[in-house]
């Protein structure tokens, strides 16, 4: 009796992925790729349209206030001047002003939340924080312009009555509203919630051991916090802050609805005259001809260069943070 | 008589310091009584900013006698942080209380089944309604998730499970994507697709800026889930003779199903609001537009942009009513997202 086994030929060994494997990674490679395929897509459209204009005003694009443009009866453009000086200082300013107002607020809720709040209010507290992040911007638009506006321009006269002499808060000719501090207030509650959050994550890194340590050597909360967390965190938050003024600089709908658009460079907080980038590009794109929205292309490159290089700086800071540690 | 030792808490409060505290606290909401009174500050957040300050400086004072000046510092602090918990807070509660007490008066029995074809948002409350405006919203999140969920996800697996050399920059490149301003990707689309390509409005259009927008939601959230499968199931899988394909596949994913759809509901609330990026794309019809490839498309931001816009008092209810309907759907989703993201990773 013969049997006959069929030895199956040894398997070849290698570290050569299948063809499965091959595809898989080709395909989640590709789509790894899509985000800097759409950045790259984006600088380059929007220079590709917005180049006629970014030619012809030159660095007046950025240095003039003016954004005027004139056409005849066969709707031909005669003279165009576009400039984004003011909307630039404006979406600075008003940023600016969300930034400074938000940050404190966001740092002190962050405090609050990770070593005073007891466990029940902070797991509320942190989810409302969380679902605040995610309204709507006209939602923060529409109440601000209705609910926020007079209170901030009461606050706003405060401000002058008091801190008048100093230039920065100066009203001349005395128009308070609209102005592009009701803006900033209103882009800070925009942005309390992100800057919260990322704050509360930093903080809650702070190590362990030392914040143990801190209060066994007799330390009062706040001590602690001021040798420990705050070392710790402290440029994981000015990262934060920067998204936040990333986030602030970018903002639309929210800006419009409060904002009083001028074009004319001012630097007066309280004063109800304004600019933003963004809602230049929503107030024109209306009644634009095809050259002017041309000029608008130009400006959203000008918008999305300008967050890019914030996030950019944010990103940096906080690798920074990630790797000193103390 | 055998003594039983009872459990003694020297750090639990005391009746007299309950007492003080309530004394403490009750000086303070007179003083801030008296002093608003007194001068010429107004309004609800006046009351509340003079009860913080003088609660802060009555309980440091006190600190500072008992125990001396860094407890007086400790005091100070805690009001405060916890005044910046207040103010965080209120906005929200304000916004709230705004959109449901000037959304109800808009709401009616034919909101959900009529378009604003035969009415105007200055038109009376009870003509027209936001259906138009429902399934465009509906449209356009359709579509966004089609082209959103694949590319996030795999941006995810990329930065997770392939680690390949460029999944540094790539995370940074998600982040900055995150930080695009709505209305430069709208600007985009318009520039890139709509005036090259298909020359006219359409739902596709607003969805398309609204991938570009929801992509980094998904992207990191999705990241964040994906890094917290244990690699045991990873080298599990391999060690069962699976390709990684078959790994991520079969074992990876499926056991973080649960945290990918908080990413994508996350996603979803973040585009859901998303207003200038509409008003550039969609051309916000009036009619219910079955066509999602073609031709204007309303929507809820839309439809609340152009009511606000038109600024007559009905048009405003009907503003405030869109928003309580929009703010009803996040509030939904959030949940929704929540509960999920709560619920144990499933084996």
């Amino acid at each position: 009796m013969s049997t006959s086994t069929v030895i199956p030929s040894p398997r070849e060994i290698s570290t050569e992925p299948r063809r499965s494997d091959k595809v898989f990674r080709g395909v989640v490679s590709a789509g790894g790729f899509s985000s800097l395929a759409i950045l790259g897509l984006i600088a380059i459209f929007l220079a590709y349209r917005g180049f006629e204009v970014l030619k012809e005003e030159g660095l007046g694009f950025i240095i003039n206030a003016e954004w005027t443009i004139t056409q005849d009866e066969s709707a031909n453009v005669v003279e165009s001047d576009f400039g984004l000086a003011a909307m630039l200082v404006g979406t600075i300013l008003c940023a600016l002003v969300a930034v400074v107002i938000a940050v404190p607020i966001s740092v002190f809720s962050a405090l609050y939340l990770n070593f005073y709040a007891p466990n029940w209010l902070k797991k509320i507290l942190v989810a409302v924080i969380d679902m605040m992040a995610a309204f709507p911007s006209i939602l923060f638009g529409i109440w601000g312009f209705l609910v926020l506006m007079p209170s901030v321009e009461y606050w706003g006269k405060l401000i002058n009555k008091w801190l008048g002499w100093i230039p920065l808060f100066e009203v001349k000719p005395y128009f308070l509203s609209r102005s592009p501090f009701v803006a900033g207030v209103v882009l800070a509650i925009m942005i309390i919630p992100i800057v919260t959050s990322i704050a509360r994550e930093i903080f809650a890194q702070a190590p362990l051991d030392r914040i143990q340590a801190a209060f066994a050597l007799g330390a009062t909360r706040w001590a602690m916090i001021k040798a420990v967390v705050i070392p710790h965190g402290r440029s994981g938050v000015v990262g934060g802050a920067m998204l936040g003024l990333g986030r602030a600089m970018g903002e639309t709908v929210a800006v419009y609805t409060v904002l009083n658009i001028v074009f004319q460079i001012n630097w007066h907080v309280l004063l109800g005259a304004g600019g933003n980038v963004a809602s230049l590009i929503i107030l024109k794109f209306g009644e634009a001809n095809l050259y002017e929205i041309k000029g608008l292309m130009a400006a959203g490159l000008v918008l999305f260069l300008l967050t890019l290089a914030v996030n950019f700086l944010a990103d940096f800071i906080v690798k920074r943070t990630g790797k000193s540690g103390r | 008589m055998t003594a039983v030792a009872t459990p003694q808490k020297p750090w639990a409060k005391r009746p007299s310091d309950r007492l003080r505290e309530i004394a403490l606290l009750l000086g303070a909401i007179i003083f801030s009584f008296v002093f608003v009174g007194a001068t010429e500050m107004k309004g609800k957040l006046a009351y509340a900013f003079v009860f913080f300050a003088a609660y802060g400086v009555l309980t440091s004072t006190y600190a500072f006698i008992s125990r001396g000046a860094p407890a007086a510092k400790d005091a100070f602090v805690s009001t405060l942080v916890s005044l910046g918990a207040v103010l965080t807070v209120v906005p929200m509660a304000s916004i709230l209380i705004t959109v449901i007490q000037k959304g109800v008066p808009g709401l009616h029995l034919g909101l959900f089944t009529n378009d604003m074809s035969m009415a105007t948002s200055t038109d009376p409350i009870a003509t027209g309604g936001i259906l138009h405006a429902i399934t465009g919203t509906l449209t356009l999140v359709t579509l966004a998730l089609v082209m959103s969920i694949p590319l996030g996800i795999l941006t995810a697996l990329y930065l997770t499970e392939i680690k390949g050399r460029f999944a540094g920059p790539i995370r940074f490149l998600v982040q900055a994507m995150s930080g695009v301003p709505s209305i430069v990707a709208g600007l985009f689309i318009l520039s890139a697709v709509l005036y090259t390509i298909t020359k006219e409005y359409s739902a596709l259009m607003g969805s398309l800026a609204l991938t570009i927008l929801m992509i980094p939601t998904i992207a990191r959230t999705s990241e964040e889930v994906l890094l917290l499968i244990p690699n045991d199931l990873r080298e599990a899988g391999t060690a069962l003779g699976g390709t990684q394909w078959r790994t991520v596949a079969m074992i990876v994913v499926p056991a973080a199903r649960s945290g990918l759809m908080t990413a994508i509901i996350l996603g979803i609330a973040r585009i859901a609001g998303e207003t200038a990026p509409l008003v550039l794309l969609t051309g916000g019809g009036d009619k219910v537009n079955p066509n999602p490839f073609s031709g204007a498309v309303g929507s809820l931001p839309y439809y609340i942009w152009r009511s606000f816009n038109a600024g007559s008092p009905e048009a405003m209810t009907r503003a405030w009513a869109g928003l309580l309907v929009l703010m009803v759907v996040v509030f939904i989703l959030f949940i929704a997202a929540r509960s999920l993201s709560n619920r144990k990773i499933s084996k």
